[in-house]
């Protein structure tokens, strides 16, 4: 099978991810595109390991997924406080970080 | 040629000439309250030592042959730069050694005097310990062997100068005075200052030795520009045009400095310098000519504000300037004058003297009035006042056989020797000194009395008499003993050189053509101010006399040419810096502070927008990456 | 050479006493200052013992050598030693520091809500004291960028926490002007050590070595930019003074004294020990323009000077007009206007500690004000006070018999020397000098007491004893050295003709041969 075949499939992944990001409001949703950004990352990671026949990328997927996993749990802890507090998910509400 | 001959003797002790006063002054002004009741004794005290050393050293230098009458006495390396040598070395020879005398013997005698002229001043430690400095400074100024040591000296009497006119501070005018007395100075010392530097580089040495030995040397445009600047610190310091407007002012300082600084000593160091570097006018005609018209013009400015002043001190400040000019003037006809410079400064340096301290005894009596028109029929009150300023008048006119009359005489026939135009000019100033003194003596002395009511003119105590007698006698006999016994023309002459001209006429008949002149300037000031009435108000008077009441408007013309322009150039500079300069640096601070606030803007709070960017970001790297790529 | 490592311990030992009197306990603020006094005197006594061990004649460029590698990998090294050029700033900056702790005595109490505490005060001036100390003696031209650097840090939080209302502009101000010189200085030594690692294969910022490599003409009139960027500012040269009277303005006079007396030179002892013997061409070929500068800054100082309402704005004013002087002597390239310049800066040390010390107790009897106009008639009052603010104003204008003499004739000398106008013009600086300074003296001395002297509690008091015993070493220290300049010249001269035998311009001929030349 050819193996650019699966980089494409990550690129679209990613895409969908990206869009999912920028387009959509709730935060849980948001939150889950990342992580198919991060995991069509990881599918690319996978995929040039295998092309070029070498473990480096498949040491960083882990490495990635290590990431991942740290990052759902601080994300999902700040996003069920915010929920909390202002009885929303969306992340268009919580912008007092701003000038 | 001459022969240094080493210090020793007498003349090892020749550092403390200086030293003594030194002390005084060190004393006095850092040893406090504690100083207050003996400081005044041991200030006379430190300057009679000095004088006597003087004398000493006089005799001992009599006793040398006469080309062997220097004596350079080498304290210590003072500032050595590469090639550039400046010792603190002293060098006493027969004209430093008059001014010694002249210094230290004036001196003391105005000491003594001012113990009872400034009794009842609470800062009377101070005044007498500036006074103690002042003769400190000026013996550094004499007895310097190279020109850098000189404006030390010539510097500290500046500084001595400045305190005592500023004596009495609390009253603005006298501050004032004193401030511009300095800054004027200062510009005769930039005069000093770069001639120094041109000397140095001229000839590679300072001292007055290598200076005057190797003058012929140099080109005669060099020469010229050393004695220009040499004349513009000369100017500076003995108030000759155009710098000669602090004179006047300085008379706010108490009567014993008038007498000491003011008439005697200070502002003669101008005529000290330009006769020590005679080697260098005389092969620098233009330079010396430029002499003559200054000393020409001050003789008869002088003269003019004398005779319009009102204010003995005033006008007598006004007669100093016309006396000085008559010396730089002697001094710039060359070796036909350098002697009868000095001499006369001599002269001068005990009459004026006289004078001064004669007028601070009267107003001493009359409550510290300076205005001569409410004095009047004072003879018979303060007779011994009266008898010795008198005697200081005659040695003024130039009557014979008083002091004056032997060195003005020396100097008018000096001036024919050159050219009967400013021989004639000299005997017509003669003739203006015999008005105006005539005109102070009558104001003062005779006609009727015009006091202030509260006025009570008394004698002054001994202890201001007694100078005044002293000074008396030698207004009287120093012409005639400095001539005829002192030989004062052999005794300068191997520092000065001497030639004489002849002249066309015999010499009785210039002595005669003065005389009359003399007599003639007396007689009109006799009849207006002794048989007319004196007004206590001032009349109008002519265009001539109020511009000299206004010093012939110098004030008014330094302001309008140097004062005003400096002080707008100040402002506008100060405008420059805080709204350009400063203003540049605001307005870069203000940019970058301008710019973040619009950049902040884009920090909108909305995760997604940041998101956006983000992508937005990544698609143009991506983008640049494939260009650079494909390129 | 004394195996004793001098300049070290010279340089440890304020930084000590520091530590010390900022672990004392904040109830006692006397025990602060009392500790910070005894380590400056020790501190001093130590230059001075060390300065009497100075070998003047020595042909070794530096004496009291000591030298550990730090970052080998990058050819920097711990080196430091002096010549006598820096010999006699690290005595003007042992000597000031005693001089501002004493004089600083009661000035930062009263500040204590504003947020400062008075150990911290003394604590930053120790630090500042070994900082200053390590500027003046380091070899390396790295370890020399450090303490340039770091110095900003104490005189930062000097002037913006315990200066007065505008505190925190003025030393933000110096901060950002002072940081950006020395970006500039960064880039030129990273310059010059990818230099000297082509020339020599391994890089090095050794000033010994660098001294000797021979840079292409037009590279060192680059690199020469970058640190003479950082020089100009620090000195400062018109036009980059502007951070100067704010700073002083703004700073307690303590501060400004260390600020202007020895901080700044820095900038001019940067100018004669490393841009004249490494960027020799360079020198050559920018000393006209550096000359102009300081000719403007003179009269451009003076002027404004002779203008200003603020004391504390017209000394920094008239000390940008006697940089000028100094910055004249180093780039005419004499033997006597080097050797003028070093002295001046040893006198513009002392008469600045005099000014502002002098000008310090003069506002502290009246609520800080440092406008003249609010002063008159002080001498009536306080006749000592008003003695030592002339004295410091003679000694700010040069007055024969004092040491500013010895300096500001020589520069003025040298540059006559070199170029007539040059000095000529120079010297007509001296009038306008007298002017200002005497018209601050006659406004703020002299004539009647100003009312507002002696009204709502203001009492114009003399000095006290430890005013005077602050002042009086500057006092003497100005008349000896003025009527016996021997021991500065002994060393300074050496040290300066060292220097100029790197710049390629032959010493000026001074006798009747050279006379063609100069008609």
């Amino acid at each position: 099978m050819n193996p650019a075949n699966y980089v494409l499939l990550s690129a679209l992944l990613f895409s969908i991810g990206a869009i999912g990001v920028l387009v959509r409001r709730n935060a849980i949703i948001v939150f889950m595109s990342v992580e198919l950004m991060l995991n069509a990352a990881n599918l690319a990671f996978v995929s040039f390991a295998r092309m070029n026949g070498n473990l480096d990328g498949q040491v960083v997927a882990f490495f990635v997924m290590v990431v991942a996993a740290a990052e759902v749990v601080v994300g999902l802890a700040i996003i069920v406080t915010i929920f909390r507090t202002r009885r929303s998910a969306s992340i268009d509400e919580p912008n007092l970080l701003k000038y | 040629m001459t022969q240094i001959i080493p210090a020793e003797g007498i003349f090892a002790l020749l550092w403390v000439l200086i030293a003594l006063p030194a002390v005084g002054a060190v004393i006095l002004l850092f040893g406090g309250r504690r100083t207050n009741s003996w400081g005044p004794y041991l200030a006379v005290l430190t300057v009679v030592g000095s004088a006597v050393i003087g004398v000493l050293m006089l005799l001992a230098l009599m006793d040398q042959p006469a080309e062997q009458r220097t004596v350079v006495q080498n304290v210590y390396d003072w500032v050595f730069v590469g090639s550039f040598q400046a010792s603190f070395a002293l060098q006493l020879d027969q004209l430093s050694m008059v001014f010694v005398l002249l210094i230290t013997i004036v001196g003391a005698l105005i000491h003594i005097y001012s113990l009872g002229y400034m009794a009842h001043d609470p800062d009377r430690r101070k005044f007498f310990g500036y006074l103690n400095l002042f003769v400190a400074a000026m013996l550094i100024l004499v007895l310097a062997n190279n020109y850098l040591l000189l404006y030390v000296g010539w510097e500290g009497v500046g500084l001595a100068s400045y305190l005592l006119i500023g004596f009495w501070q609390r009253k603005p005018s006298a501050a004032a005075a004193a401030k511009k007395a300095f800054i004027i100075n200062r510009v005769g010392d930039v005069g000093l200052s770069l001639a120094i530097m041109l000397i140095f580089i001229t000839f590679g040495s300072i001292t007055f030795q290598d200076v005057f030995g190797q003058a012929s040397e140099a080109s005669e445009g060099t020469l010229t520009a050393i004695g220009l600047l040499l004349l513009l610190a000369a100017a500076g310091k003995s108030a000759q045009f155009p710098l000669q407007a602090w004179l006047l002012d300085a008379m706010e300082g108490p009567t014993p400095v008038s007498a000491l600084i003011h008439a005697a000593t200070m502002v003669t160091a101008g005529v000290y310098l330009i006769v020590r570097s005679n080697a260098i006018y005389n092969a620098a005609i233009w330079a010396a000519t430029a002499v003559v018209v200054v000393g020409l013009i001050t003789i008869f400015m002088g003269a003019i504000i004398g005779s319009a002043k009102d204010d003995i001190k005033k006008s007598l400040a006004g007669s100093t300037m016309s006396q000085i000019g008559y010396m730089v003037f002697a001094a710039g006809l060359g070796p036909i004058g350098y002697i009868f410079a000095i001499f006369h400064l001599l002269t001068h340096g005990v009459y004026k003297a006289g004078l001064f301290l004669g007028a601070g005894s009267v107003m001493h009596g009359m409550n510290d009035t300076v205005n001569m028109r409410r004095y009047g029929a004072l003879k018979g009150l303060m007779v011994i006042t009266f008898i010795t300023f008198m005697a200081g008048y005659l040695a003024i006119i130039g009557i014979p056989p008083f002091a004056g009359f032997w060195s003005k005489d020396e100097i008018i026939h000096a001036a024919f020797e050159r050219n009967w135009i400013i021989g004639a000019a000299t005997i017509l100033a003669a003739g203006i000194t015999g008005f105006y003194m005539t005109r102070m003596v009558a104001m003062t002395f005779f006609g009727k009395a015009r006091w202030e009511d509260d006025a009570h003119p008394h004698e002054s105590p001994p202890v201001m008499t007694i100078p005044l007698i002293i000074l008396a006698i030698g207004s009287t006999f120093l012409g005639m003993a400095l001539l005829f016994w002192g030989n004062i023309e052999t005794w300068l002459e191997p520092v000065t050189g001497y030639e004489s001209v002849p002249t066309p006429l015999p010499t009785a008949f210039y002595i005669a053509v003065t005389l009359v002149v003399v007599v003639i300037g007396a007689v009109i000031g006799w009849v207006m101010y002794a048989r007319k009435e004196v007004p206590i108000e001032a009349p109008r008077g002519n265009v001539l006399t109020r511009a000299a009441r206004q010093d012939l408007y110098g004030d008014a013309v330094n302001n309008v040419l140097v004062v005003q322009p400096t002080y707008r150039t100040a402002e506008a500079l100060t405008t420059f810096d805080t709204k350009a300069v400063d203003g540049f640096v605001g307005g870069v601070t203000s940019f970058v502070g301008d710019l973040a606030v619009r950049l902040r803007r884009s920090q909108t709070g909305f995760v997604r927008s940041y998101a956006l960017s983000m992508v937005g970001g990544v698609f143009i790297i991506v983008l640049a990456l494939i260009l650079v790529r494909l390129s | 050479m004394s195996a004793f490592p001098w300049l070290t311990t010279l340089g440890v030992l304020p930084l000590l006493g520091s530590i010390v009197v900022a672990l004392l306990p904040s109830s006692k603020p006397l025990l602060a200052k009392q500790v910070a006094l005894a380590v400056s005197f020790v501190v001093l006594g130590g230059t001075i013992a060390m300065a009497l061990q100075f070998n003047g004649s020595s042909t070794e460029p530096f004496q009291f050598v000591e030298s550990y590698p730090w970052i080998p990998a990058l050819g920097i090294s711990y080196s430091v030693g002096v010549d006598g050029i820096g010999l006699v700033l690290v005595a003007l900056a042992a000597t000031l520091v005693p001089v501002t702790i004493l004089a600083g005595w009661r000035d930062i109490e009263e500040d204590q809500e504003a947020g400062g505490s008075v150990k911290g005060y003394f604590a930053l001036i120790l630090v500042l004291e070994a900082l200053m100390i390590g500027v003046f003696v380091a070899t390396d031209v790295f370890l020399f960028y450090v303490f340039f650097e770091v110095m900003l840090v104490p005189i930062y939080f000097m002037i913006g926490k315990y200066g007065g209302p505008q505190r925190s502009y003025a030393a933000v101000k110096f901060l950002l002007f002072s940081l950006l010189g020395g970006l500039f200085m960064l880039a030129a030594m990273v310059g010059l050590y990818v230099v000297s690692a082509r020339q020599l294969g391994t890089g090095t910022f050794d000033f010994l070595t660098l001294v000797n490599l021979d840079i292409d003409p037009n590279t060192q009139k680059m690199l020469f930019l970058g640190f003479f960027f950082a020089f100009a500012i620090k000195a400062p040269l018109w036009p980059f003074h502007t951070w100067l009277p704010d700073a002083a303005a703004q700073g307690k006079p303590g501060t400004s004294v260390l600020l202007i007396g020895v901080l700044d030179k820095v900038g001019t002892f940067g100018m004669i020990r490393y841009l004249l013997p490494i960027f020799p061409a360079a020198s050559d070929f920018y000393a006209p323009v550096v000359i102009g500068m300081a000719l403007i800054g003179i009269f451009y100082g003076a002027y404004i000077a002779l203008n200003a309402q603020d004391m504390k704005r017209l000394f920094a004013y008239s000390s940008m007009s006697h940089f000028g002087f100094i910055t004249l002597g180093i780039f005419v390239f004499t033997s006597s206007g080097g050797t003028g310049s070093v002295v001046y800066m040893v006198a513009h040390g002392l008469s600045t500690a005099a000014l502002f010390l002098t000008a310090g107790f003069l506002m502290s009897r009246r609520r800080e004000s440092a406008l003249i106009s609010d002063y008159g008639g002080v001498n009536k009052t306080a006749p000592v006070l008003a003695g030592f603010f002339l004295f410091a104003a003679l000694s700010s204008l040069a007055l024969p018999g004092l040491v500013s003499f010895v300096g500001e004739f020589l520069v003025l000398l040298g540059a006559f020397e070199r170029y007539i106008w040059v000095g000529a013009l120079a010297t007509l600086g001296i009038v306008i000098t007298a002017a200002y300074m005497l018209r601050v003296y006659q406004k703020t001395m002299t004539g009647p007491l100003n009312p507002s002297l002696d009204a709502g509690g203001i009492k114009m008091t003399d000095l006290k004893g430890r005013e005077i015993t602050a002042l009086v070493p500057i006092a003497a220290l100005s008349i000896v050295l003025g009527f016996y300049p021997a021991p500065l010249l002994n060393v300074i001269n050496p040290a300066v003709e060292r220097t100029l035998q790197f710049v390629s311009v032959a010493e000026v001929d001074s006798s009747l041969s050279s006379e063609g030349s100069e008609q």
